[in-house]
């Protein structure tokens, strides 16, 4: 038998009879905590508080730290300052896409990467495979917790137990090195993964209850609820943010997945895969990521076949029926041909081709000010 | 804990189901399956007229996060539908033995053998406990 691995916060699910835990990449997660529908609605109208201390956390300093983050990385790491973060991809020669992650920039010298725990191993085995002279790795994932406070009154909750105004100053994707929660020594960053407002928190893992159990009690006259990983796909989904292993793979390059923004192909000293994904783009992408919405009744999910004039013309990667709009979408790397907004295809659903649409993607975007839409 | 009816039948693949008039059997979920499923969002229900044997697949539910199949506890034809569930598929997690059930199949032979062959709320209890 596999023996699943345990975030430093697993003795505190237990105090919450309504929660699932499922085998997420050898990690007992939760999926939920009371039920996807009411974390997902927390998070868009208030709070909520996750667990992902299993996310990684690699650190790389030195010198060349900067040369080296560049070399690994599409986004263009120099236009980071101290405090600031970037989202950014792996590649490899092929242009395909080891993993997605944030660069954190400390100083010159000292770089954080958070990447995927399916690919913590893989991605420092890489790393380490072509590391420059002057740069050094250090994998702190198991000592380093992650919770994510996340909603419109994240911020809110976040003051109550912390410096207040350096909460309410810290822009999108910028980050404190040495904040102070509940007497815990915290990495406080201005970032997520659900399409609202809100922070991550990176802890020593001997202090992620603490501080949990601080957010919680500070959150909860405010409405504040734990969430588990099934609202953070679904929240993810809606925002048209992608998951690695769905939308990225390392048979899908960055740019097929519609993420060129985050590609800097004419950046100084280059990057791994930058020449395979020049080609691409000079030939033309063959496929692209795009957002259905089925127009007969049914669910579009991961791997099913997606039709075009009675022929495959690509799979659907992530699908549900979105909690906040109601409306039965998907992510689908499709044929270039079909990807044009309003293009009519068909989704195998269990044997049936029932009919949906090419429609814009994000399927949800955050109000500018105030609270959650409905 | 998960709610288990005394006096309906279980089969191994969650579904309940109870008598009804003269030879039709109303089928559902049990309260267990509608737990583990979570937030229910959709239901194919099964096809009216369609002859199934027990054990087929007649439809699906899914949740946010999965697709489940439905099969029929019995064999017979179906013959009634719950078409409230198209526009209130959370129907089955409030109320997963009354508003919530799904199907009802008219059995050919004897209810109460189409009935014996399926598990009794004890037998159920076991298995999901």
């Amino acid at each position: 038998m596999t023996i699943l691995k345990h975030t430093p916060l697993f003795s505190l699910y237990a105090e919450h009879p309504g929660i699932r835990c499922i085998d997420f990449g050898g990690w007992e997660l939760p999926v939920q905590f009371s039920g996807i529908g009411a974390e997902h609605a927390a998070v868009r109208e208030r709070a909520a508080l996750f667990d992902v201390s299993h996310m990684g956390e690699i650190w790389v300093t030195g010198r060349q730290a900067e040369a080296y983050v560049q070399q690994m990385t599409t986004n263009d790491v120099t236009r980071l300052t101290d405090g600031a973060a970037q989202y950014t991809l792996m590649c490899n020669a092929e242009g395909g896409t080891v993993d997605d992650l944030l660069v954190y920039r400390v100083s010159a010298e000292r770089y954080m990467l958070v990447v995927n725990a399916a690919n913590i191993d893989k991605d420092y085995e890489w790393l380490q495979q072509h590391l420059l002279p002057g740069a050094a790795l250090d994998n702190r994932s198991e000592a380093t917790a992650l919770l994510a406070l996340q909603g419109p009154l994240a911020g809110t909750v976040l003051s109550r137990l912390t410096d207040a105004p350096a909460v309410h100053g810290l822009a999108p994707f910028h980050f404190l090195p040495e904040a102070v929660i509940s007497g815990c020594k915290v990495l406080l960053s201005r970032t997520g993964y659900t399409g609202e407002n809100g922070f991550e928190i990176y802890a020593n893992a001997a202090d992620a209850p603490v501080i949990w159990r601080a957010i919680m009690q500070a959150g909860e006259p405010a409405g504040l609820v734990p969430a588990g990983l099934g609202a953070r796909d679904t929240l993810r989904f809606e925002a048209g943010l992608p998951l690695y292993g769905q939308e990225l793979s390392p048979a899908i390059s960055p740019l097929e997945a519609g993420l060129g923004l985050f590609v800097k192909l004419d950046k100084d000293g280059g990057f791994i895969g930058r020449e395979a994904l020049v080609r691409q783009k000079e030939a033309g992408l063959k496929r692209k990521l795009v957002g259905i919405e089925m127009r007969e009744r049914g669910i579009p999910r991961s791997h099913y076949q997606v039709y075009a004039m009675g022929r495959p013309i690509g799979e659907v990667t992530s699908g549900t029926q979105s909690p906040t709009l109601k409306r039965n979408l998907g992510l689908a790397l499709l044929e270039i041909g079909y990807t044009a907004v309003g293009t009519e295809v068909e989704v195998d659903i269990r044997g049936k081709r029932l009919k949906a649409e090419v429609v814009k993607t994000p399927f949800y975007r955050r109000p500018l000010s105030g609270k959650g839409v409905k | 804990m998960s709610d288990i009816k005394e006096n309906y039948v279980y089969s191994r693949e969650h579904e309940w189901a109870a008598k009804a008039e003269g030879q039709i059997v109303r089928i559902g979920i049990s309260d267990h399956a509608q737990s583990q499923l979570g937030d229910i969002v959709f239901v194919e229900l099964p096809q009216l007229g369609a002859k199934v044997d027990a054990g087929d697949s007649i439809g699906s539910i899914e949740s946010v996060k999965t697709v489940s199949e439905l099969y029929s506890p019995v064999s017979g034809t179906v013959r009634r539908v719950n078409e409230t569930l198209l526009e209130q598929p959370e129907l089955i997690n409030e109320q997963p033995y009354e508003g919530g059930w799904i199907a009802e199949v008219e059995v050919e032979g004897q209810v109460g053998e189409a009935l014996a062959a399926l598990l009794t709320a004890e037998q159920y209890r076991e298995l999901v406990e």
